[in-house]
């Protein structure tokens, strides 16, 4: 049986598998740019923030995944639901790409126009969703991007604890020593970060702003 | 008289070691178009941001339209001071007719009110109604400023500060820019105070003209005052500028 056979027989458990995977990977997603844009903004106005939160990002980044998905594990409610802590694990990886593109996407905001905004009287808020945030927005959604494309790898190690996704059977491949199981998740887990990169590519470049690149309306 | 803006023993000080401003006496009557004249880190970049608030002073009043600037709230104060720099500052992500109607748009002005503004500012500063809906980047430098100084104008405030406005322009655009400038101020009498190290201009322009030196103010004069002054910082000035003048002109 060759591995093109092997995705015929089992497609309804590829596609199930697939979408678990997506769902866990856009969850995670989610929370993440809830969370991380937010926080990026907070430390480009306090600095006394800057290193205690992106080094904390930091810090979850250096912990190995299975390491983390086990830390996680007597958690209440979370540890309740494979899904839940699969989540949350995935989404703590993914708020250093996003705190830290969304401070450098907003520092990155030429100073002149920043000075001029002040000094024509506008405030804080006007100044950072006007301005700042349209300006940065192509930096964050890179952030995003990078998120994106890492989560939908890491989660793959999900299946480990019984989370499920395409590292189902990527995990019951290894059992079996057999490849093409290996691949069935390995494959489809590929296209969909190749997918993700090429789809938030195309859109981090929509959402540069107007005037910087060629586009016209 | 009764002045727009009175610096009293204004000084400005970066940490304990470095003080950009010495104890600066001034007054900017109302309608003048004052010129703050030194070189390159001289202070009057200081001078004018303590204006707008956007630096705070370390000692001393300043005081805009009879009020403390550290009494003003600070949003309403930058609104009622048009501000126009050297680099332009347009938002790039913004279209010209936006830009210009930058205030308006944050002052929550009525829409049919604000368009009819942004037209009537484009008209002022000569710029074809035509490029209204273009971008920063697809203007030439000449229109880009002649679009800072529209915006700086956008709700009609009494005074404007200008950073050296037309540093960066050739010297043909400059000229033309310089001359519609004087033409607008005979219209609108604003309160304004412009810098720039340029003696030709302040000459041009000026009212009066601040010679600032090292963070302290040498002396005021107008222009036909300075170019006959004894004084030696003021002769240092002209006499660069003279030796530098291509001959016959000046």
């Amino acid at each position: 049986m060759n591995f093109f056979q092997f995705l015929l027989q089992n497609r309804t458990q590829v596609l199930e598998l697939t979408l678990e995977h997506l769902w866990m990977v856009g969850v995670a997603i989610f929370f993440a740019v809830l969370i991380g844009i937010p926080l990026g903004i907070l430390i480009t106005r306090w600095p006394l923030l800057n290193k205690p939160i992106l080094g904390s990002a930091n810090i979850i980044q250096t912990i190995p995944s299975l390491a983390l998905f086990g830390f996680l594990l007597p958690a209440p409610w979370i540890g309740a639901r494979a899904s839940r802590l699969a989540i949350l694990a995935l989404a703590l990886y993914a708020l250093l790409p996003l705190i830290r593109n969304t401070y450098v996407g907003i520092k990155g905001v030429d100073p002149s126009i920043v000075e001029a905004g002040r000094g024509m009287g506008m405030t804080n808020r006007q100044l950072l969703w006007l301005v700042q945030l349209p300006l940065a927005l192509g930096v964050i959604i890179a952030g995003v991007r990078v998120a994106t494309v890492i989560s939908i790898g890491l989660a793959t190690i999900a299946a480990a604890i019984g989370a499920g996704g395409l590292g189902e059977y990527i995990f019951r491949g290894l059992a079996m020593v057999n490849n093409q199981v290996i691949l069935a998740g390995a494959i489809p887990a590929a296209l969909m970060a190749l997918l993700a990169d090429v789809s938030l590519g195309w859109l981090e470049k929509r959402l540069s702003p107007v005037g910087m690149t060629g586009r016209h309306e | 008289m009764n002045p727009a803006i009175q610096f009293r023993d204004v000084s400005y000080r970066i940490g304990n070691t470095r003080e950009l401003l010495h104890n600066l006496n001034l007054e900017i009557e109302s309608g003048e178009t004052l010129i703050l004249l030194g070189r390159s880190g001289s202070g009057k970049t200081t001078t004018l941001k303590l204006i707008n608030s956007l630096l705070l002073p370390t000692s001393g009043d300043i005081t805009v339209n009879k009020r403390l600037t550290r009494e003003w709230d600070v949003i309403q104060l930058r609104r009622t001071i048009g501000y126009v720099i050297q680099d332009v500052g347009l938002f790039p992500h913004f279209t010209v007719a936006r830009n210009i109607g930058l205030v308006p748009e944050i002052e929550d002005w009525p829409e049919a009110k604000m368009q009819a503004r942004i037209k009537e500012l484009m008209h002022l500063v000569g710029l074809d109604p035509d490029i209204a809906a273009r971008y920063p980047r697809e203007l030439s430098g000449g229109q880009r400023q002649r679009v800072g100084v529209a915006r700086a104008l956008g709700a009609d405030p009494p005074i404007l500060l200008m950073d050296e406005p037309f540093g960066a322009l050739d010297p043909i655009t400059r000229a033309e820019l310089q001359r519609e400038f004087l033409a607008l101020q005979q219209r609108l009498r604003k309160t304004v105070v412009f810098v720039t190290h340029d003696l030709r201009e302040a000459l041009l322009l000026g009212t009066r003209i601040a010679l600032v030196e090292a963070g302290r103010l040498a002396t005021i004069l107008t222009p036909e005052e300075f170019v006959r002054s004894s004084d030696p910082q003021v002769a240092v000035y002209v006499n660069a500028f003279e030796t530098t003048a291509p001959r016959g002109r000046a």
